[in-house]
């Protein structure tokens, strides 16, 4: 025998004796070993050497040799493997790398070998304990949320409370910068948002779903009913009933259909968590089956993407800006800011609570000036005061050109910049004077576009073209509700060259609020959940740009090259085709390419396993949705939700999930990774989060991980999807995977549940982003995009354009089609098609309808599932036991309609009716109706799809038109309603 | 002895919700034997947010004012709860959760609107300012602790400091005619309870209509100037702080090279006086 294969049968004798003594000190573990009573073989593949272990009632007994009818099996090609991968610290690469080559193997069925390979693991993390006791039987937990990281108390398995995390003295101080003579530092801790204090109530809702159900009239054998769904109601089944229904399925779509058949989509926002997001383990289960994704538009950026790209590059920011050291130099250098269409107040920024609120609590201090330029006096403005401009929606454009026209005119621009570090501009400038069209683009032609008297914007002119100005275009750089609109384009693109004309990344003149751009430490690697967690998917997420590295895990890639286009999902299943560009946010080009469903060779989707219930509440025209769902081109819908919401009550089975506090995760506060690098830059201090298992699953709820994983091992695809990890052992992977190793012991975090990331002293703080643009030095901010092929003259030098520089006429429109009338390659004024210029339309619709992203949910999260943020006054008002959504219109449009505060009122058009709360304000321009998208609730007073909704669903009303025809972007706020008292009877539209 | 009190700054409150969401995540579903009852899920408004918006468009702004428990020094509820309200020595007004049942009355007690009903227990409730909570020595009660701006803070101090803040900080009360004698003081009521005057001054220069900037604008009532200011550079001014008592004032416009102009408004809510033009 060789010195390897004495020390594994050593090791293999000693294993049983590790299990009974494991079980002996840990009680949970005890618990684990009585679970079941079977046979289980460890061995070398050629037979030479084995032991076999017999579990029976929570005792491990075993013997040398080969049993001829073990439960589970685990082999490994040799002795030296054996050893490796048995070690209780193993080394993951290796572990992956022996799976990978074959070296070790786990025949037979799933579940018995799973549960022993687990077990052997869980040998290791039994004696970790977690969470801090705060005496009288309560434990101090640690979470984490889209809203902030927070303790969670819990006593007898029930959460008494959720509050923001105060840092204690062990935790690092968080940075100080110094401006103007005086010095700032944030609070030691972190804030949270309104939808995470509200958690409690989401946890313990009466809409969450307790267990799995079947829809009454569903058959599977028999008649399905798909006209019904929606309509008829539930009863209870068992986990077993549902999975194996759920698995049949998928097994008869892949028999009868082929690939293509199984559509899966999610909503663009889970429970935070990178185990849990859906870019991982979603991700993870069905790429081992094979399905059509349902493709994501850029909703929060879309006229960045789809414009301002084509004049600066960052498609990997999605047309969004990079923001490194700009708070610093905001406050040190810069006179004014204008927020333009930014409420970073509504929408935090972006996950980062109220970060951003506290620092711009510091602007009055430091003299800096504000301007607001939205249609509703936002709650930026309202927190902040400052001079508010109110353009009618979607005409911003009309007043960019006019304030370039007045710049050029009283030469107010950097000419030297302009000469150096951009290409075009004479031809634009030749276009806003008049001599293309014969209209001079001046203040006064702009007044008749926007509303805006010319006067206000000449003075807006003359005092950004003097003073060092930042620009915020949304309430993170790169968003705005102006970005979601058929001008949003547009809008973006002239942004850019606004501040190309003014000097982008001199000191003092750059993009943001106070928001981003905190000198928090880049160089930390945690990764951000669109690295895609354990997904394994390199194609899909950002995986493969560190994590999948950092975290070795066996790569998956989806083998069905087929998907539907969000936006088009109804057209998809209802008409059986539809046609789109393609969502690219890798390469500018990538855009360009034209997308038509069905793919060559694959099924038309018959099965829709849907992930939450939020379409209804964030797409387009969305009684298009509810009808889908009607359509007997689908055979078969499986909701998998924490709540019964939305279109969840639009399944054949309903799959219930738990919250993310009933179940492991980790992740980080605010980092989102991939399309917003380093999207943590918006916090005072990075905090990484172990999120506990707080509570037990409530009623049969389970964690994703678990209802993926049952369907995964009835399949056969268990052990491709977990790895023989558990959720906590995944969680100890993806610290693993990060800087916090280095930092922190994994004992320690685990009891304590976060540790604050140190920033960096001040020498070492990162560059001003631009700035090296600026000076035409190389890109010197720390990120990895453009990849190196898309620079011009020389790496890394230069933008993502084809000359490297600020384009104002864009060489990749040209190239792609110079004679598109939707985006010529210099901006130009093209009004919205709904519009101020739809004159036909006008006359039955005369209100321009706004619906940014919401203040009091994040996206359907929070809002509905009778938690308490529906009394929040401000976001849904009660009304006769109901409670209605809120829509703002002007004290002369409601006194034109007799419509008085809190009176229910009809927000309507061609394509739907949504009965809201009336709110009789004066922060909304009049002709404008402001509503927020984004509710969770949709209740049709009548037959769904063709009757009004009082649950909320604001984007009932809007266009499916695309925002322009080469794309796959949404134009929420181009869209014509008018308002009307309700009289409750109305039950078709 | 120290006694604990509440400073709410209204400039700096922007409706956020926290305050108000805290105090759910606390009372609701949870006993604090002692101290209260469980809230209601919904309806209750122990710490209630108002919104107030001012003017027209486009000359408005908007301020929320958060209305706690006052726990007032001589608080009438106390009177009203005939033994089942007590007034700590710490200053914190308690409702006796067993005590109190069936007290309906107390509701009309509370010149604040503080206390409310609740149905299924039979029961008036209101804010404890956490009184279980700092009792094992939390320094603030959950509103405070998760308010993100420093709208909310506290003072455990003796009446004397308390006396000396409140001089200091320029503190208010709220419905101070009440009489009720607060332990909540207020900063920037002037947001909630006063009026302004806005407009705008321009005047044609070389064929265009543009901002006047740096005019000279006077506001003067029954006579006499109370009140100066500049335009800015889109000819905005704006007097703040005015009683909304239909009083009547005059705005006189002065700018070199053009003729002054007066202008009479009348203030019985903020008024937008729209564009004046020299």
């Amino acid at each position: 025998m060789t010195d390897a294969k004495k020390r594994l049968s050593e090791q293999l004798l000693g294993l049983e004796q590790l299990l009974n003594d494991t079980a002996a000190k840990h009680p949970h573990f005890a618990k684990r070993l009585q679970e079941r009573n079977m046979i289980a073989q460890i061995k070398l593949r050629d037979d030479s050497l084995g032991r076999y272990y017999i579990f029976k009632d929570g005792q491990v007994a075993s013997e040398s040799g080969i049993h001829p009818d073990a439960d589970a099996m685990v082999w490994f090609d040799n002795a030296e493997t054996a050893l490796a991968i048995l070690k209780s610290d193993r080394n993951q690469l290796e572990y992956i790398s022996a799976i990978k080559s074959f070296q070790m193997g786990m025949p037979g069925p799933d579940e018995p070998k799973l549960w022993f390979w687990e077990t052997l693991g869980m040998m290791v993390t039994a004696p970790i304990t977690y969470g801090t006791d705060m005496g009288d039987g309560v434990t101090r937990y640690t979470s984490n949320t889209n809203g902030g990281p927070v303790f969670v108390y819990v006593k007898e398995d029930k959460i008494l409370r959720i509050t923001p995390i105060y840092f204690d003295e062990e935790d690092a101080d968080p940075w100080v910068i110094e401006a103007k003579g005086k010095k700032y530092s944030p609070p030691k801790k972190a804030t949270v948002d309104s939808y995470t204090q509200a958690w409690k109530s989401m946890v313990y809702s009466k809409e969450r779903l307790l267990y799995p159900m079947r829809r009454v009239d569903f058959d599977p054998n028999g008649d399905r009913n798909p006209q019904n769904r929606g309509i008829s109601g539930y009863e209870r089944i068992s986990w077993e009933e549902a999975l194996d229904l759920v698995t049949s399925e998928i097994r008869r779509m892949k028999r009868d259909h082929g690939p293509g058949a199984i559509l899966n989509g999610s909503g663009s926002h889970h429970t935070w968590g990178y185990l849990g997001y859906w870019l991982s383990l979603r991700l993870r289960f069905f790429n081992q089956i094979g399905f059509t994704p349902v493709d994501h538009n850029p909703d929060s950026w879309e006229g960045w993407f789809w414009g301002a790209s084509h004049h600066w590059g960052q498609i990997m920011r999605r047309g969004g800006g990079e923001t490194y050291g700009t708070l610093e130099d905001c406050m040190k250098n810069c006179e004014m800011i204008v927020f333009w269409s930014s409420d970073p107040e509504a929408t935090s920024g972006l996950y980062s609570a109220h970060e951003g609120t506290i620092r711009r609590q510091w602007l009055n201090d430091l003299g800096i000036k504000v301007v607001h330029i939205d249609p509703y006096y936002n709650h930026t403005a309202a927190y902040l005061g400052g001079k508010w401009i109110a353009p009618k929606v979607g005409t911003d454009v009309a007043m960019i050109l006019a304030i370039a026209y007045t710049w050029i005119k009283e030469d107010l621009y950097d000419k030297k910049y302009v000469a150096d570090r951009t290409v075009g501009f004479e031809k634009w400038q030749s276009y806003i004077l008049g001599e293309v069209d014969g209209i001079e683009k001046t203040p006064e032609w702009q007044e008749a576009e926007t509303g805006v008297p010319a006067k206000t914007v000449r003075a807006l002119a003359r005092e950004w073209g003097t003073k060092k100005t930042y620009l915020s275009p949304g309430g993170i750089v790169g968003f705005g509700g102006a970005c979601r609109a058929s001008t949003g384009p547009d809008w973006a693109r002239g942004l850019v060259m606004l501040m190309a004309m003014q000097g982008l990344g001199k000191p003092g003149i750059n993009l943001g609020s106070l928001q981003q751009g905190a000198p928090v430490d880049t160089r930390f690697y945690i990764p951000g959940y669109s690295e895609g967690g354990f997904s394994g998917d390199i194609n899909a997420t950002a995986n493969a740009v560190n994590l999948y590295q950092r975290m070795p895990q066996l790569a998956s890639e989806n083998t069905v090259r087929q998907m539907i286009p969000r936006l088009k999902l109804p057209e998809a299943i209802m008409e059986g085709k539809c046609e789109t560009n393609f969502t690219d946010s890798k390469v500018l080009e990538g855009q360009f390419f034209e997308y038509k469903y069905p793919a060559p060779g694959h099924s038309p989707v018959k099965m829709y396993y849907k992930y939450g219930g939020s379409h209804f509440g964030t797409m387009t025209d969305t009684n298009r949705y509810v009808k889908m769902y009607q359509s007997d081109n689908l055979e078969f819908v499986v909701n998998q939700s924490i709540w019964m919401e939305g279109e969840t009550k639009f399944a054949d089975i309903i799959l219930p999930a738990c919250t993310s506090f009933e179940r492991w995760d980790f992740s980080e506060f605010a980092n989102c990774g991939g399309y917003i690098h380093q999207c943590y830059t918006q916090v005072n201090s990075r905090v990484a989060v172990l999120q506990h298992k707080c509570i037990e699953p409530l009623g049969e709820s389970r964690s994703d991980f678990q209802i993926f994983y049952e369907i995964a091992k009835r399949l056969g695809y268990g052990f491709n999807f977990s790895e023989g990890s558990t959720e906590f052992d995944w969680c100890k992977r993806l610290f693993d995977g990060t800087d916090l190793p280095k930092a922190v012991q994994w004992e320690d975090f685990c009891k304590k549940g976060y540790y604050v990331v140190p920033p960096l002293p001040e020498n070492r703080r990162d560059p001003v982003s631009y700035n090296w643009f600026a000076e035409d030095r190389a890109k010197d901010t720390p990120e990895m995009f453009p990849m190196p092929g898309d620079y011009t003259e020389e790496f890394p030098k230069g933008l993502q354009t084809q000359s490297g520089k600020l384009e104002f006429e864009s060489s990749s429109l040209k190239r792609y089609n110079p004679d598109d009338p939707e985006r010529p390659p210099i901006l130009t004024y093209i009004p919205s098609w709904e519009g101020p210029h739809s004159t036909d339309l006008l006359k039955k619709y005369p209100m321009q309808l706004v619906s940014p992203h919401p203040r009091f949910s994040f996206h359907t999260m929070g809002d509905g599932k009778d938690s308490t943020i529906n009394d929040v006054k401000d976001h849904r008002v009660l009304i006769d036991g109901h409670y209605y959504w809120i829509a703002r219109v002007n004290p002369e449009d409601a006194a034109a309609r007799g419509i008085k505060e809190n009176d229910l009122i009809k927000v309507y058009n061609d394509r739907g009716a949504v009965i809201c709360a009336a709110q009789v304000s004066a922060r909304i321009r009049p002709g404008v109706v402001h509503s927020y998208e984004s509710c969770a609730i949709y209740e049709p007073v009548g037959k769904p799809g063709e009757s009004p909704d009082r649950g909320g669903c604001i984007n009932n009303l809007t266009p499916s038109r695309m925002i322009i025809k080469k794309s796959h972007g949404m134009a929420v706020n181009s869209c014509l309603v008018d308002v009307a008292k309700w009289d409750g009877k109305e039950t078709v539209l | 002895m120290k006694k604990w009190h509440m400073i709410i700054d209204v400039e700096k409150c922007e409706d956020c919700n926290n305050c108000f969401l805290a105090c759910k995540d606390e009372f609701v579903g949870n006993e604090w034997t002692g101290y209260s009852a469980p809230q209601p899920l919904h309806d209750h408004r122990w710490i209630n947010i108002h919104r107030k918006e001012r003017g027209a468009f486009p000359y408005v702004d908007v301020a929320y004012l958060p209305i706690p428990c006052m726990h007032c020094k001589e608080a009438p509820c106390i009177e009203a709860g005939k033994g089942a309200v007590i007034r700590r020595p710490d200053g914190i007004v308690i409702i006796d959760p067993e005590k109190a049942k069936g007290n309906a009355e107390l509701i009309a007690s509370c010149p604040y609107n503080a206390i409310f009903w609740n149905e299924e227990l039979a029961l008036p409730q209101k804010c404890t300012f956490c009184a279980h909570l700092l009792d094992k020595g939390w320094e603030m009660p959950r509103c405070v602790h998760s308010c993100p701006t420093g709208a909310l803070r506290v003072e455990h101090v003796e009446d004397a400091k308390m006396e000396r803040i409140a001089a200091e900080e320029s503190l208010e009360i709220l419905y101070g005619e009440l009489g009720s004698r607060p332990n909540v003081y207020y900063k920037n009521l002037f947001r909630f309870e006063k009026c302004f005057i806005a407009g705008s001054v321009d005047a044609i220069k070389n064929d265009v209509v543009d901002c006047v900037e740096g005019a000279r604008v006077l506001l003067s009532k029954d006579g006499a100037t109370i009140a100066e200011t500049t335009t800015d550079n889109y000819g905005d001014f704006r007097f703040d702080g005015l009683t909304g008592d239909g009083s009547s004032y005059a705005v006189v416009v002065e700018s070199d090279g053009y003729e002054a102009k007066t202008l009479t408004v009348v203030v019985s809510d903020s008024v937008n006086m729209g564009n004046i033009r020299l």
